[in-house]
Parts: structure tokens; sequence; C-alpha cells
């Protein structure tokens, strides 16, 4: 019984451990993207709380922790406050099987890539019960979108992720990444060139972000499913989008990039230094540049029209993930990838 | 090990509890969501029985897929005008009757494997993988079974298209093929302006 509550323990430990850096990787998100966005478009961005406004996050946080929780009349109260929750909760646990390095994982489960794809594809029930317990036309509308769209785009990234096992042969996540070992030409990204594109911009849809946003398309719903929350209810929704937002750049870097790998892998001039061998560093530093394209995205594309993401979605994402699957499959025939 | 125990006996009471209530709430969004409830309940069952497979796949297609479409369909619907007539006790006998049928047919798929009164199976020796078992069954002893279920689901959803597609007349769509096509030029024309309006 001791030795079970240990491993209790010392398991709440290692979640902690991955959720404390994820939260606060969420707060300066938001900082970097203001920043980001703010000089795309010849602005400075947040600059006044503390310097360069490193500290905005922590401003934004504690106001959003300080404002009242507003309750629309007729709005079904349980769900109303369950909906963040549920948004939430798939975000964080599907981190569970993310591993940063060779044996920095939580849970090295057999089957992780189906994991991963079953809790991202969970989330939308946070954005459709919020939208229908907030008793509000845009809301409902705003969370009718969005589950339109995730299980549109989930059918687009499944395939893409196919592709992916089909040259591995595991679905196991640090398996995939170990069969990418080589050289940068060894990585997914070049055999699997289509579905490494198809597999982001369905990511980009899947978190309802911009040019994909319209569940929050504040020209037409006000802010969408989230147009009754406030306070801190709001700010969970918020670090579930940007939570997933970079869950989905992590999935990127390890699917299609090798993980944490080097790029330098096999020189013999660097060797076994920190820029030679792989490392969390090389894993952080490939979801980093995913996460700066949502944002580079959101600054340079207007929004697309409700039809022709639908359009995007089933008559041209699917069926090249189809074609090229069959590709994969021969790559693999033919013993040029794949073990 | 008695957690396990207390875990399955915690996860079967969700599962009959909201199972239950999926058909005695009146509410047809709440009641779509017990079945997304009872759905995770049944996977995380799977789940202690070392199915991952299994269990990870539940969730993907029903509660990942399945049940967000029918969410989606209820919650157009105005609650207040399908309250369903005679409530529950109408619906009552059918619905003893098809579990009964139901209960049978469980009965008999686990009396021919011969009743094995087993809580808890073994626990799997280390290295085996439950995912790769599946697969190696499925493409070769039971290859048969499997390509045939797959020709099923084909043809339902060739059926279900062409029962629900048809041309409506006085429909408006854009052709999105056209509007790839266009050409700037034949758009856009720049003109330069004098200062005093003359087009030159």
């Amino acid at each position: 019984m001791i030795e079970q509550l240990l491993t209790l323990v010392w398991t709440v430990t290692k979640i902690m451990m991955i959720v404390l850096p994820i939260t606060i990787a969420v707060a300066y998100f938001t900082y970097f993207e203001r920043k980001v966005i703010g000089y795309m478009q010849v602005r400075r961005g947040p600059n006044r709380v503390g310097p360069l406004g490193l500290l905005q996050p922590f401003a934004d946080v504690f106001k959003m922790l300080f404002k009242e929780i507003i309750i629309p009349t007729n709005a079904s109260r349980f769900l109303f406050l369950l909906a963040p929750v549920l948004a939430l909760a798939p975000a964080l646990t599907a981190w569970a099987v993310i591993p940063f390095d060779d044996w920095l994982v939580l849970a090295n489960i057999d089957a992780g890539l189906l994991f991963v794809l079953a809790l991202t594809s969970m989330g939308v029930y946070g954005i459709l019960i919020g939208g229908w317990a907030s008793n509000s036309k845009y809301a409902l509308l705003g969370g009718l979108r969005s589950a339109a769209q995730t299980v549109s785009y989930e059918i687009a990234m499944g395939f893409a992720l196919v592709g992916v096992v089909v040259l591995s042969g595991t679905l196991n996540l640090t398996g995939i990444v170990q069969a990418q070992s080589g050289s940068v030409l060894s990585w997914f990204w070049l055999p699997l060139f289509p579905l490494f594109v198809i597999y982001f911009i369905s990511g980009v849809a899947e978190t309802n972000r911009a040019p994909f946003d319209v569940a929050e398309g504040e020209s037409e719903i006000v802010a969408g499913f989230h147009t009754e929350y406030s306070g801190s209810a709001f700010a969970v929704f918020f670090l579930a989008e940007y939570a997933n937002m970079i869950l989905i750049s992590a999935l990127a870097a390890l699917l299609f990039l090798g993980g944490w790998l080097s790029p330098f892998q096999g020189l013999p001039v660097l060797g076994e230094t920190f820029l030679g061998a792989g490392g969390i560093h090389w894993f952080l530093l490939k979801t980093a540049v995913f996460c700066f394209l949502y944002l580079w995205f959101r600054a340079t594309f207007p929004r697309y029209r409700y039809d022709q993401i639908m359009r995007l979605g089933w008559k041209v994402f699917i069926p090249i993930t189809i074609v090229w699957i069959m590709v994969a499959g021969l790559f693999r025939v033919l013993g040029w990838y794949g073990a | 090990m008695p957690i396990l125990e207390i875990v399955f006996y915690l996860f079967s009471t969700v599962l009959i509890g909201s199972a239950l209530s999926v058909v005695t709430v009146g509410n047809p969004v709440h009641a779509a969501l017990f079945l997304v409830l009872s759905f995770f309940s049944a996977a995380c069952i799977w789940l202690l029985l070392q199915a991952e497979f299994l269990a990870i796949v539940l969730v993907l297609v029903y509660v990942g897929a399945v049940m967000v479409l029918f969410l989606f369909v209820v919650m157009m619907l105005d609650v207040s005008a399908v309250r369903p007539r005679g409530g529950f006790a109408a619906y009552l006998p059918v619905g003893l009757l098809v579990a009964l049928i139901m209960a049978v047919q469980m009965f008999l798929v686990i009396w021919t494997r011969g009743l094995e009164t087993q809580l808890m199976p073994e626990p799997r020796p280390e290295g085996y993988s439950h995912t790769s078992e599946i697969g190696r069954l499925l493409y070769t002893d039971y290859l048969y079974a499997f390509e045939i279920a797959a020709v099923i689901l084909l043809v339902a959803i060739i059926a279900a298209i062409a029962l629900t597609h048809r041309r409506r007349p006085g429909t408006k769509s854009q052709d999105p093929g056209q509007q790839v096509r266009i050409i700037r030029e034949e758009r856009v024309r720049l003109v330069k302006m004098s200062p005093d309006g003359e087009e030159n």
C-alpha cells in the first residue's frame, strides 16, 4: 500500500513538472504573440509592464482572476462551468505521452499517437458544450462551427498520421522519433512532405486559429463560443487553446522533424557536443518554430470563408492524403525509408 | 491488487449510472452527454483489461466523432418542442424487449466461450503489444471477416450519400474552380488619372 502511495506521489510530482512549464509557456506564448504580431504590423506590442513588457502575461492573469464570472440568465449553470474544464483537461492530458527526450516521457504507452489523436478530438466538447450552455445564439453558432470544423479536419489529420505510422511501423511516439534517426534527410518531412504540410494546416484548423478561426469570427458572431464567458472561466478557455497550439506544434516536431534528434547528427566534427547530440533543446527549438508559424499565419492571412474551409478539408486534403499514404507504402516496400 | 478492483467498480458504477440516465433524463442534450460519459467509462474499463488499442479507438471514434455529430444535431433542435410523447413509461416495453434480446445475445457469446468467471485477466508479460497483436490477427486469421466489414461500411457510406444527395433547384452555390481560374487582368483595370480627373 505504501509503495502504491509513493508511486502516486511521484507520478503527481512528474505531472506537475510537465503542467507548470506548459502553463508558463502559455503565458509567454500570449506575450510572444502580441510582440510578433506587433512588429509585423510596425508596432511595438506590450512594453509597459516590467522590462520589455515581460510581466504583461502575469498582469493579464491577475486581471482575469479578479473579474466576476457572469452566468447568463437561463444558462445551464453546471454545463456552463464544466465546459472550460472539459476544454482544458484533454489539452493537458495529451502531454502525458509526449516524449521530450529519449527517456523523458511520463507514460511511454504503446498506442501513444492514437492517444494524442483521441484527446485532441475530445477538446471540441468544451467548445460545443460552452456554446450550448451559454443560451446565446452567437455562442451556439460558434460552438457548432467549431464542431463541424474539428470533425472534418480530424480525418485529414488522421490520414496524415497514417503515413507516419506506415514509415515508422509503430504507434509509440518515442519509437516514431527513433525511426527518423540518421540525418535531416531521414526525418519524415522529406518522404511525407505533403502529409507534413497537411498535418500542420489541419492542426491550425483544429485549434480554431487564424485563418480558420470562424468559431470565434468576430465580424459575424461577436466572439463565438466564448461570447458569454468572463473572468477565470474565459481564462481557462484561453489556456486550453494555447496549450493545444503548443501541443500541435510539439507533435509536428516529433512526427516530421525528428523530435529531440539533432540536425547535425552524425557529423564527425561536432561529435557528442550539445550541437551534435540529440536533446530536449532541439525538441523545444523545433516546437518554437511551429509556434511562430501560428503567429505568422495570424498576421498574414485573412479569414477563410466557411464553405472554403469545408472544401479545403474534404475535397483537397483528404484525397491528397489518401494518395500519399499509398506513396508512403511504396517507399516502405522499396525499402527507401522505414525500418 | 485491491486498487484495480476499486477502480473497476468505480468505472462500472459510473457506466451503469450514466447509461440509465441516458434513457431517463428529459433533455436530449443531457442524454447525449450522458452517452458520452458511458462510452468513456467503458473505454476506461477496457484499459483496465489492458486492451489499450480498443479503448483508445472507442474514445477516438465514438466520443471524438460520432457523439460530436449527435450533439451537433441535437443542439439544433428546439428542446421544448421535442419533449417525448408519454415520456419514459411509453417507451419502456420496447426498451425492455431490446434489452432482453441483447442480454440473451451476450449470454450466448459468453456461454460459448465456456463461462470463465475471472474478474481480472492475468497481467500480460513484459513487451507484449496489444496493438500489434490485434493488427496481426486482423490481417491474418480474420482477414476475410475484416474485409467484408470494410465493404459493408463502404456500401453504407455510398448508400447514405446516394439517399441524401440530391440537386435541389434554385440553390445558390459557387464553383470554386471558376473562382480559382480568374486572372487579375480580367478583373482589375489600373487607371492613370490626371489631377483634374481626366483619364489619360
